[in-house]
């Protein structure tokens, strides 16, 4: 034992500090605090450890180590691999690939789709990002955008005409999605207005036709609109599939975002209303410029969970015989000369969706953060 | 004459200013022209759908739901159903189809649900995570896909039922479903039954009186066991005394198809699985989200009293924890009946499928199978939240 390690050489205040020991900082003591901090921890950890390796390593080689990515048809595709059926055939997607994005659409009309795509996305932009320069102007061109989209795809007007029904695949997806989320939001709106309203007409209307909506699976309406919406129209005037069907999601998904409003509306406290009556503002006034957007600020969680529900909802459209990405998929796999990869169809639309669902719920928490101006 | 008249309208308009200046007036006004406009749409549609029906030539009725279906359901473990049967009683057959699902998975995505929850929870970073991707992953693709995954894998990688995988206990896995063994029942399983209702009547009274005691005295019995005790030894006791009327039919290979038990159809399973375990994510983050939103103060007063940590969690955590996790509950519960519409993808016979699918196409009577699909639905969707709302009313803090 050396004199120089006793405490009493130094001053007090004046040692130096020791080290942290060893196993409480770095790999090894974020892994004793994370992983190993009790008996059931260890035990958790390797069955943990132990599922990942039976699953991942197999997954990675089927999709990606051993797949195939060009062939002509399935069975060239087996060939290729190392044992039949052993790995992911993606050259099936990648031969379908234009189906996939545009179904049916005429291939002399594709620069269309494409147009509207790039439109879209000059659209979002702004809707987005709010320190886009000459936001305030982008508005009007927001508000117009459906309906520039609507007549570039459809036609007419200039435009050769193209039948709705071949309209599929990612490009129905997004048009029942980007139609539904649009012209939802307003509807929502008012009709989660009309149910806070103090005239029991007004108020009893929209309660009947939001419990109805929200009562009632989406299967069940889109069998209405393929079957007997057109009893309902007029004779002689007759609606295509798609349009009986954008009516319909947009009508379902609005009950959905007029609860979601209620909520935001039901969080502010009296005294926001009472201040606006104080200020002499009108009802519009008020709701406008104190209520509304107080409320939806609350209520961007849960609109835009809304939305990618309803995003994900558009593939129920495959049931009524329309070809969102699924329906593309279902039908393509009736190819004999590709039958039997189902898993990779499945597994293609899954990422589309996913990337598409995982990125708006990722941004509504960015602008939850962002908005969030408690304390 | 003329100035007359004029000074008659300006007061008209004077009179009109003078309501709509008035808020109460007012309000009124934009009451009845909406009733209007909403009457008159009401009677335009109408009178289009009579106009519509009359010129192809059919008629509002529901004649149609006595007159033999003519169709085969595969899946009716309620009642008996053949092709010789009626509509109505196929829609019952779907009816009771969409219950049956809906019950189940109810059941496995709370349970799921709850634990994958606890799990998100853990202090154990590895187990956390996992269980996050797993909830991102499954909540950002559609249901539908997800119900024709699982129906795929059951159909297309189990074996056939002749290499069907015996996991023990006369447990099989095969592509034409899951065989377990049935229970059947002998005389006298009725005794235990009803023995089996005594005992939870006798437990709840139990509870009662132990809660008074506890108000009384302060004294505390040990409420779970005692109440589990009563409950399982009764029926035991009951079962024993009759002569165990029960026994267990085991499914057994016979040709290409198992015989007997009770077979899991591929349909069903699909449907279930792929709902449960889809409506379980929502269900884990609203737990994790119940859980968390219970202060750590309320965890540190309960032990500063004195308390045992699992009379913390049952007395002050879970019903904190389960006031905020009850409503959002109840809309998933919602989704899940409602979700079950999408067996039509797979074939699974439930309401839509029977009554609002090949019914509708054999009969051609759209209105009145939609109205009845719908009607199904609206009765189901109150009736499940007319019992959350009470369970939420009856855990609600009860202030004085």
């Amino acid at each position: 034992m050396t004199e120089s390690s006793t405490p009493q050489d130094y001053v007090p205040g004046t040692h130096p500090d020791l080290p942290p020991p060893v196993g409480t900082t770095g790999a090894i003591g974020w892994a004793r605090k994370n992983l190993f901090s009790s008996p059931l921890n260890i035990a958790l950890t390797l069955i943990s450890v132990y599922i990942l390796i039976s699953i991942i390593p197999p997954l990675v080689d089927w999709a990606l180590v051993k797949s195939v990515w060009t062939a002509e048809n399935r069975v060239e595709c087996w060939g290729k691999m190392e044992e039949p059926e052993g790995a992911a055939c993606w050259a099936f997607v990648k031969s379908r690939l234009q189906l996939f994005i545009y179904g049916f659409y005429p291939q002399a009309e594709r620069w269309r789709a494409q147009l509207s795509f790039v439109l879209l996305i000059f659209a979002i932009l702004p809707v987005l990002y709010d320190k886009l320069p000459g936001r305030k102007h982008w508005f009007w061109y927001v508000v117009a955008f459906p309906f520039i989209a609507g007549w570039l795809l459809v036609g007419g007007f200039g435009l050769t005409p193209v039948d709705t029904d071949q309209i599929g695949g990612i490009m129905l997806a997004l048009v029942i999605g980007v139609t539904g989320i649009s012209f939802s939001l307003p509807i929502g709106i008012a009709l989660a207005l009309g149910r806070q309203s103090n005239m029991p007409v007004l108020r009893l209307l929209c309660v009947l036709f939001i419990e109805f909506m929200r009562g009632i699976p989406l299967i069940a309406f889109l069998f209405v609109a393929s079957t007997m919406l057109n009893y309902f129209m007029p004779p002689g005037t007759a609606f295509d599939l798609l349009m009986r069907v954008l009516i319909v999601v947009t009508l379902f998904a609005a009950a959905y975002i007029a609860e979601v409003v209620r909520g935001g509306l039901q969080g502010l406290s009296t005294g926001q209303h009472e201040a606006a009556d104080a200020l002499g503002l009108n009802y519009w006034k008020a709701q406008r410029l104190i209520i509304l957007p107080q409320a939806l600020k609350i209520s961007i969680p849960g609109i835009v969970n809304t939305f990618i529900g309803l995003f994900k909802d558009t593939t129920l459209v495959l049931i009524i015989g329309m070809f969102d990405p699924l329906g593309v998929g279902r039908a393509a796999l009736a190819d004999a000369e590709w039958a039997g990869l189902a898993r990779e169809v499945y597994l293609f639309v899954a990422m589309f969706f996913f990337i598409c669902c995982f990125s708006m719920s990722r941004y509504s928490l960015y602008l939850e953060r962002k908005l969030h101006t408690g304390h | 004459m003329t100035t007359l008249a004029g000074a008659r309208t300006t007061d008209d308009r004077n009179l009109i200013a003078r309501l709509w200046g008035n808020q109460e007036a007012r309000s009124v006004i934009i009451q009845i022209i909406t009733m209007a406009v909403v009457l008159a749409l009401v009677v335009l549609v109408l009178r289009n759908i009579a106009i519509n029906l009359e010129a192809i030539g059919k008629e509002f009725n529901f004649n149609f739901l006595g007159a033999p279906a003519a169709y085969d359901i595969s899946f009716s473990p309620f009642i008996e159903y053949t092709s010789r049967h009626t509509h109505l009683r196929a829609a019952v057959v779907g009816i009771l189809n969409t219950l049956l699902v809906a019950a189940c998975g109810i059941l496995l995505a709370s349970v799921m649900g709850f634990i994958m929850g606890i799990m998100r929870l853990s202090s154990n970073w590895l187990i956390s995570r996992m269980v996050y991707v797993f909830i991102e992953f499954a909540r950002n693709v559609p249901i539908l896909l997800h119900i024709l995954l699982v129906h795929g894998i059951i159909v297309t990688t189990l074996p056939p039922p002749r290499q069907a995988i015996d996991i023990g206990a006369n447990f099989f896995v095969s592509n034409r479903g899951f065989f377990v063994p049935a229970p059947v029942f002998q005389d006298g399983a009725g005794v235990v039954g009803i023995v089996f209702i005594i005992a939870i009547i006798a437990a709840i009274v139990f509870r009662r009186w132990a809660k008074q005691v506890q108000d009384t005295t302060g004294k505390i019995y040990p409420v779970f066991s005692i109440c589990t005790a009563i409950i399982v030894g009764a029926t035991l006791l009951a079962f024993a005394v009759m002569g165990a009327p029960m026994s267990w039919e085991i499914p057994e290979l016979k040709g290409f198809n198992f015989q007997g038990g009770l077979a899991l159809k591929p349909e069903f399973l699909a449907l279930w699985l792929a709902l449960s375990y889809y409506t379980s994510c929502f269900i884990a983050e609203i737990v994790r989200a119940g859980i968390l939103a219970v202060s750590h103060g309320q965890t540190e007063a309960a032990r500063a009293l004195g308390l045992q940590p699992n009379r913390t969690l049952q007395l002050v955590i879970v019903p904190q924890a389960l006031r905020v996790i009850i409503p959002p509950l109840t809309s998933q519960y919602l989704n899940i009946t409602k979700n079950s519409s999408l067996a039509i993808a797979i074939g699974y016979m439930d309401v839509v499928a029977t009554i609002g699918g090949i019914s509708l196409m054999q009969t051609g009577k759209e209105m009145e199978t939609m109205a009845i699909v719908i009607g199904v639905y609206l009765v189901l969707s109150l009736t499940i939240s007319a019992f959350m709302n009470w369970f939420n009313r009856k855990m609600k803090l009860k202030e004085r």
